[in-house]
């Protein structure tokens, strides 16, 4: 994976997202940057509640407001800052060229809207389709991604597919119109895991052929490990660690990347016995004064519950968010000889 | 999908034969009798009166008369407007209180839905709180405070309209009784719309929809509205049935000759077989029109088989 000649498809700065809520300001995104390379594939883990969802719905200005509200970053995008566009330019990024798969394929497709319609309101607003040509790109992209019948199927409703059918659906409308981004937030979060390994493929062959580049979003480190280039850990709305994918997994520079690392079930390890990081994330609408991870870290001393950690550049495109994060990166080195 | 219509259809007969039963009982409990007035009649009138309606026959025998009428849709003659069969009262009055109703109806969803869906849309706005403060008073006015408020304000003072009386339609004579009608319909509808679209606009779908790059109005036509409304049309089909078959108070206070009217005249005429007349017409068309609010919610929502 070598990025020379190509430019950044995407190139996020300080980015803050806020929730004004009764019970505060909730600072789901709290200043986070990231870089994307054309064609290369962005993975964003970390538990629920982290901010992944928000960081790219606001990728999309898609989030609610209010209660919502980007407060501060640049998010450009090909050239241009999407938060300086107009409502309508954005509109025409939707869908066309940043495009989004969900979380939840049984609530993401409208329920009351033959599928047909649904694939074919996409490419009828973007590429200007007639209704003919339309309902033949949608039987075409619905073969594409792997729907037996789907020239008979095509007129059914999201009840009559199942959980997997549908999430190739959404696939399908996805990709419709051939995006340069594609963003999917846990796309097989909410299937077995039979058919994730499919979804994943999918996402993963169509991403080849058209060139794509894909943020894929999850909380599990398993799931990412094949299919990424690079790697961002998020954590209480911050970017905790930063690296390309083998990098982290090998030395990792952050002790909730370690944690998360841990927790990742090991298909070698007889016991099969899963480590949890204990606790629980904390309240984001009032965060301590220090580092929002120390209540939960085994590293964690005095400083990291009084002093904001400083975001340590560890190699030219590792970086992690730790008071001690050499000593962790070293302490990681040393045991991937030792190994 | 057959099987589904005739079964509800079969269930609404023992309803109808609950309803008039109970009708006739009650006005069979209630003392006194429809020939009881003014004036004292002379046993011998009074004889004759009863053997003439068949009042002195077994109780078993009457009744039982009343459930054949039924039966064969036909109620016999009204007691009070002689020479007059229970049928022919109906019809005149039905024409009368179905415009009426249909318009209260028609207006009561147009405004209804409107605003609510705006309410929801610009949730918490002055347009949100102004409708749902409205909403509120429309669902805690009475009609029959209502009624005479509006005449006062654009009859008696303004003199846009007249206070009373029918005149057919379309007619200015309607407005007020339509819109004091409607009033409570719409406050219930424009609440029923907003808190439906609310919680349609947080769904994923609609993300999904947006995230197409449809505009927001898009959005709201093409994706929103449909299951937004849903809860609207389990409450208008029953208030439909309930509009259009006379609406007691307000034909009073408009001094309209519809179903409701001729309602309250039977009652204090104790005109028994108009009574059990209009009272099995309203009951079967208000079963009807939740029959047909089910059939609807399959055509609406494609997940629901019967
Ligand atoms: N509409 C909203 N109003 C208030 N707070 C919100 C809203 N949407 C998200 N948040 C808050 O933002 C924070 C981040 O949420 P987000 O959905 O991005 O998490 P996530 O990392 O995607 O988690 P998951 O793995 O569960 O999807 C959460 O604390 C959440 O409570
Ligand atoms: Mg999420």
């Amino acid at each position: 994976m070598t990025d020379s000649g190509h430019g950044n498809l995407l190139s996020v700065t300080d980015l803050r997202t806020y929730f004004e809520t009764e019970d505060g300001t909730v600072k789901a995104v709290d200043g986070i940057s990231f870089e994307l390379k054309q064609g290369e594939t962005l993975g964003i883990v970390g538990e629920s509640g982290s901010g992944k969802s928000v960081a790219n719905l606001s990728l999309m200005r898609l989030i609610p407001n209010p209660p919502g509200k980007i407060v501060s970053g640049s998010i450009v995008f090909a050239g241009r800052d999407v938060l300086k566009l107009s409502p309508r330019e954005v509109r025409k990024l939707r869908g066309k060229r940043i495009a989004m798969i969900f979380q939840d394929p049984m609530t993401s497709l409208n329920p009351f809207m033959r599928v047909s319609k649904q694939l074919m309101e996409v490419t009828r607003l973007h590429l200007g389709h007639t209704k003919k040509q339309a309902r033949e790109h949608a039987i075409k992209m619905l073969e594409h991604v792997g729907i037996p019948d789907a020239r008979s199927r095509v007129d059914s409703y999201p009840h009559e597919f199942s959980g997997g059918m549908r999430q190739r659906v959404m696939i399908a409308m996805a990709l419709s119109c051939r995006p340069e981004l594609l963003i999917a937030d846990e796309p097989t979060t909410a299937l077995d895991v039979t058919i994730q390994a499919q979804i994943l493929e999918l996402i993963n062959s169509l991403k080849a052929e058209t060139g794509a580049s894909v943020i894929l979003i999850t909380h599990d480190l398993g799931v990412v490990a094949g299919m990424t280039d690079h790697i961002i850990v998020m954590y209480a709305g911050k970017v905790f660690e930063q690296a390309t994918t083998t990098e982290l997994f090998e030395r990792p520079g952050n002790p909730y990347t370690c944690g998360l690392l841990r927790s990742v079930p090991d298909p070698t390890d007889e016991q099969g016995k899963l480590y949890q990081i204990p606790g629980l994330p904390p309240d984001l609408a009032h965060l301590p004064p220090g580092c929002p991870f120390a209540p939960r870290c085994e590293r964690a001393e005095e400083i990291c519950r009084r002093e904001f950690p400083p975001y340590v550049q560890l190699t030219r495109e590792h970086y992690s968010l730790c008071h001690f994060a050499s000593d962790v990166y070293t302490k990681s080195q040393a045991q991937e000889g030792n190994r | 999908m057959l099987r589904f219509i005739i079964r509800r259809i079969v269930v609404i007969i023992p309803m109808l034969f609950i309803v008039v039963s109970l009708t006739w009982g009650l006005i069979r409990l209630a003392p006194g009798n429809f020939y009881t007035g003014e004036k004292k009649l002379t046993p011998a009138i009074e004889k004759n009166l009863r053997e003439k309606y068949g009042l002195n026959r077994p109780w078993y025998v009457q009744y039982g008369k009343v459930l054949w009428n039924i039966a064969r849709f036909d109620f016999g003659n009204s007691l009070k407007y002689e020479g007059q069969s229970v049928n022919q009262i109906l019809f005149r009055g039905l024409p009368v209180s179905a415009t009426l109703g249909l318009s209260a109806y028609l207006l009561a969803l147009f405004v209804g839905i409107t605003t609510g869906t705006l309410a929801a849309l610009k949730q918490n706005s002055w347009i949100d709180y102004a409708s749902m403060v409205l909403a509120m008073i429309g669902i805690s006015i009475p009609n029959f405070v209502l009624g005479p408020l509006l005449v006062l304000i654009f009859a008696l003072n303004l003199f846009w309209l007249p206070p009373a009386l029918w005149n057919g339609f379309p007619s200015k004579s309607i407005v007020l009784p339509a819109l004091t009608l409607s009033a409570i319909y719409i406050a219930y509808i424009a609440r029923l719309t907003r808190s439906g679209m609310l919680e349609v606009m947080r769904s994923d779908y609609i993300r999904t929809a947006r995230a197409k790059g449809l505009s927001e109005t898009q959005v709201v036509f093409r994706h929103a509205l449909r299951g937004g409304l849903l809860p609207v049309v389990s409450f208008s089909g029953p208030a439909l049935a309930f509009l259009i078959t006379g609406t007691v108070v307000v034909e009073r206070v408009f001094a309209l000759p519809g179903l409701g009217n001729y309602f309250i005249n039977a009652c204090f005429n104790r005109d028994e077989p108009l009574i059990i007349g209009i009272v099995a017409f309203i009951a079967v068309t208000v079963l009807g029109f939740n029959l047909l609010v089910d059939i609807s919610y399959g055509f609406i929502d494609p997940r629901i088989r019967y």
